[in-house]
């Protein structure tokens, strides 16, 4: 392993001063260095979508992602989506449509339906299945993932 | 026969039947739900383990010196340290957590190491040294059937390497055949097919100076894992703790005690230190235990009415290295046969043949949807034949309740042909089937599955299958303990709602505990579709019990004899006063003056059910459920491709105590018997997994999804709990041949062979073109 190397970088809004071997992955600096565990690890291979965070509010597979590649870049997981103890509109929907079974893909879906709402407020049916498809769930089929985001949707001005 | 517990009330409820949010989806949206991998213990160790390239092999020696004298590696176990054998059935104890004297395929563990991180462990596992020798490899079942060289395990029969055989025959199905009006006969070979969780396997283990050894695991069956590495670890298991965190989703593949769980206890115990072992996605693949590779012969007899008069079944499937839970898969898909029609005379055959394949084993609808998938195609060609709608097939030959089956299962509810009548009317089949364009068929598929296995794996010690404990102290608050494992399906909510349910109170008051083998009560886990039938009976009776005692309390502050006395929204009231109430927490505080918190402990025991007949005990079960699929699909001729356009799923699970919960398992049961149709194989070449990974083990992407429908027309069950059964394997089963028949219906041809690949069926339309005869476009 090579040596650390400093590493600067805003998570979930604030700035963070680290220091991280070339080769570390961002999702292993987020789960093990800054115990953002939110952030799923479900195939190492960017198959499932267990690990999307935003990079500069963009969904990105943190387990295919250099953490040095996003040095100096603003990087937000599940845990900055919302002040903690609250739920986003989104989340709330996941919760009251039963959106979440095992819940392990959940924090991928919510931060790329997040992002998919943010900026299409009222997205169609077919870009909804287009968005969710880099992100595996082997529970739901996801019939209520799409009902809940169709409901924020609905709801939103 | 008695009823084993008393009447279920009948409603209305406040809570049971509604659309109850999981209790912890809060959590689960905002990424605080705690799984195995988030867990971190001080000075806590990386596990890995080293596999075996070879499918066949003798280990003549291990040569572990340099992997040990590398700097940061602590230890390194090979499988002589702890060769005790294991599996999930105490007959068929063949697996090691290391290998020991051979590697029986690629992907078996060889070596456990732990280490100060990953890099150092992965680096030591290169420097493991073996000498071996090549052995014959098995991959395929129809070889090892037969004796073989160099079998896999002890010799099976005639020195072959056949695991388990099972022959039955009830009634003569001979004779039936020789005076049926109809006769179909459908040979069907499945790909095998796993589970595909999203979590990872992994554990964590720590051993500590005081002696005891706490092992997290994702697993959905604790208290099996609990007894093996007992077992293998020659540990008490009064000194072994299991916890269980939030599981990212089981199917029956985190039901089996894993080897690399007692691997991992195992280095914790050599180095005295905590050690977290995360399996990666090809390791999984080769974990495997998913649904066995099958080929099976299903021949059905029919009068001149459309009354069935025989089944005769043969099955061979594909076990893999270990047999894990094969010896029941063995009977399974045979017996699961058995419902939802009558049939008088049944014969089967089955072998389960060891490979040098990962393991197969229990897999979501576990023994059932193969067989299924066979029958239901049969009947649609019988029906066919004889000139009968489907749906009158069908409903002329359902089950009636409070019957028993030939091979002496006890039917008690059914609510069987309100499944068909409501999946007919609600897809407007009688003016689609055989009327839509060619390239756009119906088809009908039905289910049958058990609501919980009424046998324990274990008989001994005699316990329930499910205990619950209830603990209610001052503050109003109550604690649930119970070792049922909710790996996603609700089953805390489910908890949480019946004992909210039964007391009254509000859901927000009742919090289940982590599953903690220190604390919970033993239920033996979340297999074979038991939670909710048993572990809710379990629950409803530590509730009642509670519930007197409250009621007694709130006599005495009324005044009032508790008979006049019923349980209100937070409150006990007057049965005919209502206005006159104590509330929940004043009851509580007097029914606590002397004893301080309340507790109680309610279980559930299943009673001896099926015959007394070899192998009688597989399949019995206290409740079914039933099912009645119509698909519609759109199938592309030219390219093969079909598209599911819509699932109509009548269920009879009982009463649907959370529909959201209900409707969810049903539309992710879809989805998975979709993918097994449709798209998802094991994909080997002789013995090697060419797929093992989630790009090209092909799940159903969200825009391959269907519309589906849920029809819950299940009248309540006299034992279940509130009227409920089963709705976690069963609504699986139905999925696959209703698009099978759907297809025939759209473009005229069978499948015999899953995956149904879009190049599969292109070849068989093109085959049935070139015979020269048109489907539908002459109607």
């Amino acid at each position: 392993m090579s040596r650390d190397r400093p590493l600067e970088l805003t998570v979930n809004d604030q700035p963070v001063e680290s220091a991280a071997p070339e080769e570390r992955i961002l999702l292993d600096f987020l789960r093990e260095d800054l115990e953002l565990v939110g952030t799923k690890r479900g195939c190492d291979l960017g198959t499932c979508g267990c690990c999307t965070v935003w990079v500069d509010g963009r969904p990105t597979l943190s387990c295919l992602t250099l953490a040095h590649l996003v040095k100096g870049r603003s990087v937000t997981t599940i845990e900055g989506l919302a002040p903690p103890t609250r739920l986003t509109a989104l989340q709330r929907a996941f919760v009251e449509h039963g959106a979440t079974q095992c819940g392990f893909c959940t924090p991928g879906f919510i931060m790329t339906a997040s992002a998919l709402l943010r900026d299409h407020p009222h997205p169609s049916r077919p870009q909804i299945l287009r968005v969710i498809g880099g992100n595996l769930c082997r529970c739901t089929g996801y019939t209520k993932i799409i009902e809940a985001i169709e409901a924020v949707a609905r709801e939103s001005t | 026969m008695a009823s084993p517990t008393p009447p279920s009330p009948t409603g209305p409820f406040r809570l049971l039947g509604h659309r109850i949010p999981y209790v912890e989806g809060p959590l689960k949206v905002t990424g605080r739900a705690e799984y195995t991998d988030d867990l971190r213990r001080p000075g806590m160790l990386v596990g890995k383990l080293l596999r075996s390239p070879w499918p066949h092999a003798r280990l003549l020696s291990i040569d572990t010196r340099r992997a040990r004298a590398m700097p940061g590696v602590v230890t390194v176990l090979t499988g002589e340290r702890y060769p005790t054998p294991f599996g999930v059935l105490p007959i068929t104890h063949d697996e090691t957590a290391i290998a020991v004297g051979k590697a029986r395929y690629i992907g078996d563990i060889l070596a456990a190491v732990a280490a100060v991180d990953e890099l150092t462990a992965e680096r030591a596992l290169t420097a493991i040294e073996f000498h071996i020798e090549p052995l014959p490899e098995y991959a395929d079942p129809r070889v090892g059937a037969e004796p073989v060289a160099e079998p896999i395990h002890a010799p099976g029969l005639r020195g072959s390497n056949v695991q388990k055989e099972v022959v039955q025959h009830f009634g003569d199905v001979d004779a039936a055949f020789a005076q049926a009006a109809f006769t179909a006969r459908v040979r069907c070979r499945f790909a095998g097919v796993t589970h595909a969780f999203t979590e990872p396997l992994v554990t964590l283990a720590e051993a500590t100076p005081d002696g005891r050894l706490t092992v997290y695991s994702a697993t959905q069956v604790p208290h099996y894992l609990h007894r093996t590495l007992s077992e293998v670890l020659h540990l008490p298991m009064h000194r072994i703790r299991v916890v269980k965190p939030e599981v990212g989703g089981g199917f029956g593949g985190k039901s089996d005690p894993l080897p690399h769980e007692i691997a991992c206890a195992a280095l914790s115990l050599e180095t005295g230190r905590p050690v977290k072992m995360l399996l990666d996605r090809e390791e999984i693949f080769y974990t495997n235990h998913g649904r066995h590779p099958t080929e099976n012969v299903v021949r059905i007899a029919m009068d001149r009415d459309g009354h069935l008069l025989a089944y005769d079944i043969e099955a061979l499937l594909e076990g893999g290295a270990w047999s894990s839970f094969g010896t029941v898969t063995t009977y399974y898909n045979g017996v699961l046969a058995m419902g939802p029609y009558r049939v008088p005379n049944f014969r089967y055959r089955g072998r389960r043949v060891y490979t040098n394949r990962p393991p197969s084993g229990a897999m979501r609808a576990h023994g059932g949807t193969n067989i299924r998938y066979s029958i239901e195609v049969a009947l649609d060609e019988l029906a066919e034949h004889a000139q009968l709608d489907p749906f009158d097939l069908r409903s002329r030959n359902a089950l009636p309740p409070c019957s028993t089956t030939i091979n002496q299962f006890r039917i008690t509810s059914t609510s069987f042909l309100r499944c068909l009548d409501a999946a007919r009317r609600a897809s407007e089949w009688d003016t689609k089937f055989r009327c839509l364009p060619y390239g756009r068929g119906v088809g009908l598929g039905c289910g049958f599955y058990i609501s919980g296995s009424n046998s324990p794996i274990h008989f001994t010690p005699v316990m329930p299958q499910s205990t619950v404990h209830l603990k209610i102290d001052m503050d109003g608050g109550i604690t649930v303990h119970s070792m049922q494992a909710d790996i996603g399906q609700g089953s805390n909510t489910l908890l949480a709602a019946i004992v909210a349910e039964v007391l009254g109170a509000d859901l927000d008051r009742v919090h289940v505990q982590r599953v903690d083998s220190d604390v919970s009560p033993i239920d033996i886990g979340s297999y074979s579709s038991r939670v909710t039938f048993m572990m809710g009976n379990a629950a409803r009776r530590a509730a009642e019990e509670i519930r007197a005692r409250l009621v007694n309390a709130a006599a005495e502050l009324l005044r009032r004899p508790p008979s006049e006395l019923r349980v209100g929204h937070e409150r006990i009231e007057v049965a005919d006063q209502p206005q006159v109430a104590v509330s929940f927490l004043d009851a509580l505080h007097k029914a606590m003056e002397n004893s301080g918190a309340l507790t109680a402990s309610g279980s559930f025991s299943t009673q001896k059910l099926g015959g007394d007949f070899k192998g009688a005990r597989a399949g019995t079960a206290p409740a079914y459920s039933f099912a009645a699929y119509v698909a519609q699909v759109r199938v592309d001729s030219e390219t093969g491709m079909v598209t599911v356009e819509k699932v109509w799923a009548a269920f009879d699970c009982g009463r649907a105590l959370n529909r959201l919960a209900v409707e969810g398992q049903i539309e992710g049961a879809i989805h998975m018997g979709l993918g097994q149709l449709l798209s998802e194989t094991m994909n080997y070449r002789a013995s090697r997994l060419m797929n093992p990974a989630l790009l090209d083990y092909k799940i159903l992407a969200p825009d391959q999804m269907p519309e589906v429908e849920v029809l819950l027309v299940g009248e309540d069950d006299p034992e279940g709990p509130f009227g409920a059964k089963e709705a976690g394997e069963g609504p699986l089963v139905a999925t696959l041949p209703a698009v099978a028949n759907a297809i025939y219906d759209a473009v005229g041809v069978r499948c015999r062979e899953l995956p149904v690949t879009p190049d599969r069926l292109e070849r068989l339309v093109r085959a049935r073109r070139a015979e020269g005869y048109a489907w539908k476009e002459d109607r």
